[in-house]
């Protein structure tokens, strides 16, 4: 679904991402770990069209689209999410997700009936109608998630969903992450949640210093104690065979 | 029934002036109605899509000249004022936008931009035969409908009041569409926004060249009642701070706001001069206003209604 060949970014003096190879299968959940500032959340920017890359290439369902602007990657069909979330402040947590619905929807009463629907299935219900801009964390990262699904993307980048959530939202999240995979939307996953990332994916790739250190099943990356050791500080590994 | 109450109120304050004798008060209920159709025109700029244009006065100026030559220099109808000037206007607005926003403009540099072109319209009037420079554009005196020209303040208010319902009912348009969401969304987060599908750069240009359009259309409306117009006049800062004030007074991006805003802005200006009587002192007291709405009233007053409806 997703094919990113030799990726590279440079800020000033910093090799943000360097020489980056990434396969996400169609139907999948890929997880892209590693330590903070490893370049995670450029390599998503430059995927989604929000930052040109210096070299490299980036195929969507075969398409190449590389250096595309962010709403024509989104009417393609691959969806991100922000980091640090980004809510339509002033409008209220329907209207936030009628945004996206009306990337495929013309009419705002369908547009409107869509987002609640899928507000309602994310957990959102009783909020709905509240200004966006009050929401606590654990919503503003389910908004995240709704408004980018929404879109009826394809493919699906979640950057760092579960931070700053406690265990109980965590496994609610992880939940719909699941519902969302099994109706056919591909996921890749940025996630320092290593439960979460145990949980969820079939492929794992370790980002450090901008470059892919390794990759493999859950089980081969806990089995790589030295990079995780290495890259996710002690114990890492150990609790991720503890979860896997 | 608050919204019964609210329509009926305001249909009895639009249609008082009808029964006023002074023509005094029919021209400031004139003023103040032109006000509000140049609010609810830069609201949708302004407000909607939160590009802060400090220069409204180009689409202002702009229609005022293109009526002016139109019927001065080539004879036309000053009634196809209207619709020339809605697209000389509009292609400014779409011109600033796609200039702008390709080039990342926003917040305080787009405003900057917009009054520079404003700035530079001004200057081009002055210096142009074509506009005839400083001596501005007199139209010739010859009252009559067919000429746009009317004896009674009263008929030239009864269409302004129906430019008014217009812009007001294209705005509401907008606001509960696909369009509007769009460039609410994209005026109060470019990056989420257009994550989720939003050309940035047609929307706000779209919506600029939409806002400039109805803009113009109050410029020919004032050519037509003073029959006279000059660059001043036409592209003056004033103008551009009048709509900004009156739609941000009366609460930016809300439907009603533009209209409240007007008639706030107006009853203290007007009230004012029975006070203080001094040049000068009305942009003084503008500029007060804003802090105190600023200060005190960020949502502006119709945001004052929204918490008074929730208490
Ligand atoms: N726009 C920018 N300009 C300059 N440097 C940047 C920019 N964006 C990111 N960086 C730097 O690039 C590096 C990679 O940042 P990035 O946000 O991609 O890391 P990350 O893997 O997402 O980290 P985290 O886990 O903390 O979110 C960091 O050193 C960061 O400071
Ligand atoms: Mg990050």
């Amino acid at each position: 679904m997703l094919e990113v060949r030799k990726l590279s970014k440079r800020f000033g003096g910093l090799q943000a991402v360097r020489d980056v190879d990434l396969d996400v299968a169609a139907g999948s959940i890929t997880a892209l770990i590693g330590p903070n500032g490893a370049g995670k959340t450029t390599t998503f920017a430059i995927i989604a069209g929000f930052i040109k890359p210096d070299d490299g290439r980036v195929r969507l369902a075969g398409q190449d689209v590389t250096g595309w602007r962010p709403d024509r990657i989104a009417a393609a069909g691959m969806a991100r999410t922000f980091q640090i979330t980004q809510p339509f402040a002033a409008l209220t947590v329907a209207e936030n997700i009628r945004v996206g619905s009306y990337l495929r929807c013309r009419s705002p009463a369908e547009a409107m009936r869509r987002a609640r629907s899928i507000g309602e299935e994310l957990g959102l219900g009783p909020q709905l109608d509240l200004a966006a801009g009050a929401l606590t964390v654990a919503g503003r990262k389910r908004l995240e998630i709704a408004r980018a699904f929404a879109t009826l993307p394809k493919m699906l980048l979640l950057d760092e969903v579960m931070a700053g959530l406690n265990p109980t939202e965590i496994n609610e999240i992880i939940g719909l992450i699941r519902s969302i995979r099994d109706r056919g939307v591909t996921i890749l996953l940025i996630e320092h949640v290593m439960q979460a990332v145990a949980a969820l994916s079939e492929h794992i790739f370790v980002l450090a210093e901008g470059a892919v250190i390794a990759q493999g099943s859950p089980q081969e990356i806990a089995n790589a104690p030295a990079v995780i050791e290495a890259y996710l500080g002690k114990g890492a590994a150990e609790r991720m065979q503890r979860h896997a | 029934m608050k919204r019964a109450i609210v329509i009926a109120g305001i249909t009895a304050v639009a249609l008082a002036p009808f029964a006023f004798n002074s023509q005094y008060l029919v021209n400031i209920a004139m003023l103040t109605a032109l006000s509000a159709v140049m609010g609810q025109a830069w609201n949708i700029a302004g407000g909607f899509g939160q590009m802060t244009s400090f220069g409204h006065a180009a689409f202002f100026g702009v229609g005022a000249y293109t009526a002016a030559i139109l019927q001065t220099r080539w004879g036309l109808s000053p009634w196809l004022g209207l619709p020339a000037s809605f697209v000389t206007g509009g292609l400014l607005g779409g011109f600033i936008g796609i200039l702008s926003f390709r080039a990342g403009l926003r917040g305080s540099y787009f405003a900057l931009v917009t009054l520079a072109f404003a700035e530079v319209l001004r200057v081009l009037a002055n210096s142009l035969d074509f506009t005839r420079g400083g001596l501005g554009i007199n139209i010739p005196l010859k009252q009559g409908l067919a000429n746009f020209q009317f004896h009674n303040r009263q008929s030239t208010y009864a269409l302004v009041l129906l430019m008014l319902v217009l812009t007001t009912g294209v705005a509401m348009f907008i606001k509960r569409g696909r369009f509007g969401a769009r460039l609410v969304a994209a005026g109060e987060n470019e990056d989420a926004a257009s994550a989720l599908g939003v050309d940035l750069v047609r929307t706000k240009t779209i919506g600029l060249a939409t806002s400039g359009a109805f803009t113009a259309l109050a410029g020919v409306v004032y050519t037509q009642t003073y029959l006279y117009i000059d660059p001043s006049i036409a592209f003056g800062v004033e103008r551009s701070i009048e709509m900004l004030l009156v739609a941000m007074i009366g609460g930016a991006g809300t439907i009603a706001g533009p209209i409240l805003g007007a008639i706030a802005l107006h009853a203290v200006a007007e009230t004012s001069h029975f006070f203080i009587d001094a040049p000068g002192f009305a942009p003084l007291l503008y500029g007060a206003t804003l802090l105190v709405i600023i200060g005190f009233l960020p949502r502006g007053i119709a945001g004052l209604g929204a918490r008074w409806s929730r208490a």
